[in-house]
């Protein structure tokens, strides 16, 4: 558990060769009995939950009429702007944030400590009551942001959840908000993991602070750091609620992402084909993310 | 907070230090203290210019306990929904992760490489991808409206974590102790429940305690897979208010409120266990 935490995938449990096995001379019959008791119940739910879902998604998605209608949609193109806009601004400046902010946190004050235990409250809250308050928040005649406009300056604050480019800047700012503290977690940790004697080394050969973290502290991150890109791209391009309570994809549905114009095809528009369509069209951008994931994983460079 | 700044020697980061840890608190708390904001208030204030309570009560909570307003009158109900399905989700996801994980580190089975990734692969597919398929399979199933539908669901998302964190944490209990228990005659199943669970406990607590978030904050298969108003979980119920013509605003507030404070509990309670290597519960919203 040298770093932290993302996927522990512990390497000795995928290469051990039989020949190592602990119990000599192998598995006898009463064992296998035991064996197969521990594992059926994965097994089961595997094959139940998830690849009889993903095979039936496929066979959804696989009518091409469903994807002319999909392209057809003058929604859609919008749709996969958006998604890549989420994706692009809400994954990177959450995660350089995230590393800025787990240096502040390394700070030895007290003071810092009591704030990083209000700092994660985000996360430890539940996410649709936070993001339904962001929609209340952001009313442009009743909610607080525009009250303190009123209240401090005498103006109209904008139309937060009426205009689509504002509408898609609040979706990325409440998912910042939600998500920053968990994976400040996770780099914080992956600092404290980086060996205090190559600080002190450096600060002998007189490393300025910026100098101290290009040179020592983002070479052993920067694995780190790939990674949770990957990981986060890939659970982002998933999101569904962030979207869905803050604006609800509109006004007018130009502020929908895949995650959300999917269900809401299959389920408002009664079209489960098209909604699965929506979603297999994201896989283009999701299997690389995931093929490249399992590459550096499985490289064990970063046991997450 | 200045003092302790003021002890350690005046450097000029410290200030710049103290205005980024003001920043942060507000950012922080302006979301939380505007459910506070709309809760204490009358339902008539908050259709205002107010940032600050004028005459703060504590009757949208009096409301939500006693459920007297037609939009809460399952809440308590669907509270129970959530915990239910929280606890059995939690139970399962222990249970079918630990099973798993020790038959694939500690009796090394040859399969093992195969649901190591087979849980790889499904930590990687977004939850939400499968809704569509899931919603029409639950149907097939027969578990239509039903929370089993809900907890399958999430075992199913939230055990490949799990198998992950035990294997890893399998790592550092010694194998001799099972040869040993070996040599003395025991089975797998007394190894399995007389060393390899007690020695796991941080392990199982984080793990039940992730599995037990993820399932009480769920939202989308709540939604999708269940529909009455005696068998929902509560973010369904708030957002089933939400999408109401006239939302009481304060109503809500007050419910989501109580809602969210149980897990709050129960992460600042564990907070050791969560952060210990630990610290990817409740990724996956």
């Amino acid at each position: 558990m040298g770093t932290t935490a993302a996927v522990s995938l512990n390497r000795t449990t995928t290469v051990r060769p039989a020949a190592s096995r602990w119990w000599a001379g192998g598995l006898n019959g009463s064992d296998k009995l035991w064996a197969t008791a521990f594992v059926l119940p994965y097994i089961a739910v595997f094959l139940l939950f998830v690849v009889y879902p993903v095979g039936y998604g496929i066979y959804l998605g696989s009518d091409p009429a469903s994807y002319t209608a999909l392209f057809n949609d003058p929604i859609y193109a919008e749709t996969v702007l958006n998604t890549l806009i989420f994706l692009a601004v809400g994954v990177n400046v959450k995660l350089f944030l995230a590393l800025l902010l787990s240096g502040f946190f390394m700070r030895p004050q007290r003071w810092v400590k009591w704030l990083l235990l209000v700092f994660i409250l985000p996360w430890a809250v539940p996410a649709i009551p936070t993001f339904i308050s962001y929609r209340w928040m952001l009313n442009s005649q009743w909610g607080l942001i525009n009250n303190i406009l009123w209240n401090l300056f005498q103006m109209d604050g904008p139309p937060w959840l009426d205009q689509p480019q504002l509408a898609m800047a609040s979706n990325i700012v409440a998912y910042i908000w939600k998500w920053l503290p968990f994976w400040t977690l996770i780099f914080l940790a992956g600092r404290m993991a980086v060996p205090k004697e190559l600080y002190e080394s450096a600060d002998i050969d007189g490393a300025t602070g910026i100098q101290r973290f290009v040179h020592v502290t983002f070479p052993i991150m920067s694995n780190l750091y790939v990674v949770c890109t990957l990981l986060s791209t890939i659970w982002t391009l998933g999101d569904y609620n962030s979207v869905h309570f803050v604006s609800g994809g509109g006004p007018a549905l130009q502020t929908h992402v895949l995650a959300t114009l999917g269900i809401r095809d299959a389920f408002e528009l009664s079209d489960p084909r098209m909604g699965m369509a929506a979603v297999i069209s994201a896989l283009p951008l999701l299997i690389p993310l995931v093929i490249f994931l399992m590459r550096k994983l499985s490289k064990g460079e970063v046991q997450l | 907070m200045t003092t302790s700044v003021r002890r350690s020697k005046h450097r000029p980061g410290d200030i710049g230090a103290v205005l980024l840890g003001i920043v942060l608190l507000i950012w922080t708390l302006a979301p939380l203290y505007n459910m506070v904001l709309v809760a204490v208030q009358e339902k008539e204030d908050v259709f205002s210019t107010n940032v600050w309570p004028p005459h703060p009560s504590a009757h949208a909570f009096t409301t939500v306990f006693t459920e007297g307003y037609w939009y809460l009158a399952n809440y308590w109900r669907q509270m129970g929904n959530s915990f239910f399905i929280g606890i059995m989700v939690a139970v399962l996801t222990l249970a079918i992760g630990s099973g798993a994980s020790f038959a694939i580190t500690r009796m090394k089975i040859r399969l093992g490489w195969l649901l190591t990734n087979a849980a790889l692969l499904t930590y990687v597919i977004p939850a939400s991808f499968l809704a569509i398929p899931f919603y029409r399979i639950m149907k097939t199933y027969g578990l239509a409206d039903n929370a089993w539908a809900v907890i399958a669901v999430e075992v199913t998302f939230a055990t490949p974590y799990a198998i992950f964190i035990f294997s890893q944490y399998s790592a550092s209990i010694p194998l001799e102790l099972d040869e040993a228990a070996r040599i003395d005659g025991a089975s797998p199943g007394q190894i399995f429940f007389r060393i390899f669970l007690p020695l796991m406990a941080p392990a199982l607590v984080a793990i039940g305690t992730y599995a037990l978030l993820l399932a009480w904050n769920e939202y989308l298969y709540a939604f999708l897979l269940l529909s009455s108003d005696s068998t929902i979980t509560v973010p369904v119920a708030l957002g089933k208010f939400l999408n109401s013509d006239e939302a009481p605003w304060n109503y809500l507030m007050a419910a989501a409120i109580v809602y969210a404070l149980p897990p709050l509990v129960i992460y600042y309670s564990f907070r050791r266990y969560m952060t210990a290597g630990l610290t990817m519960g409740g990724v996956k919203g």
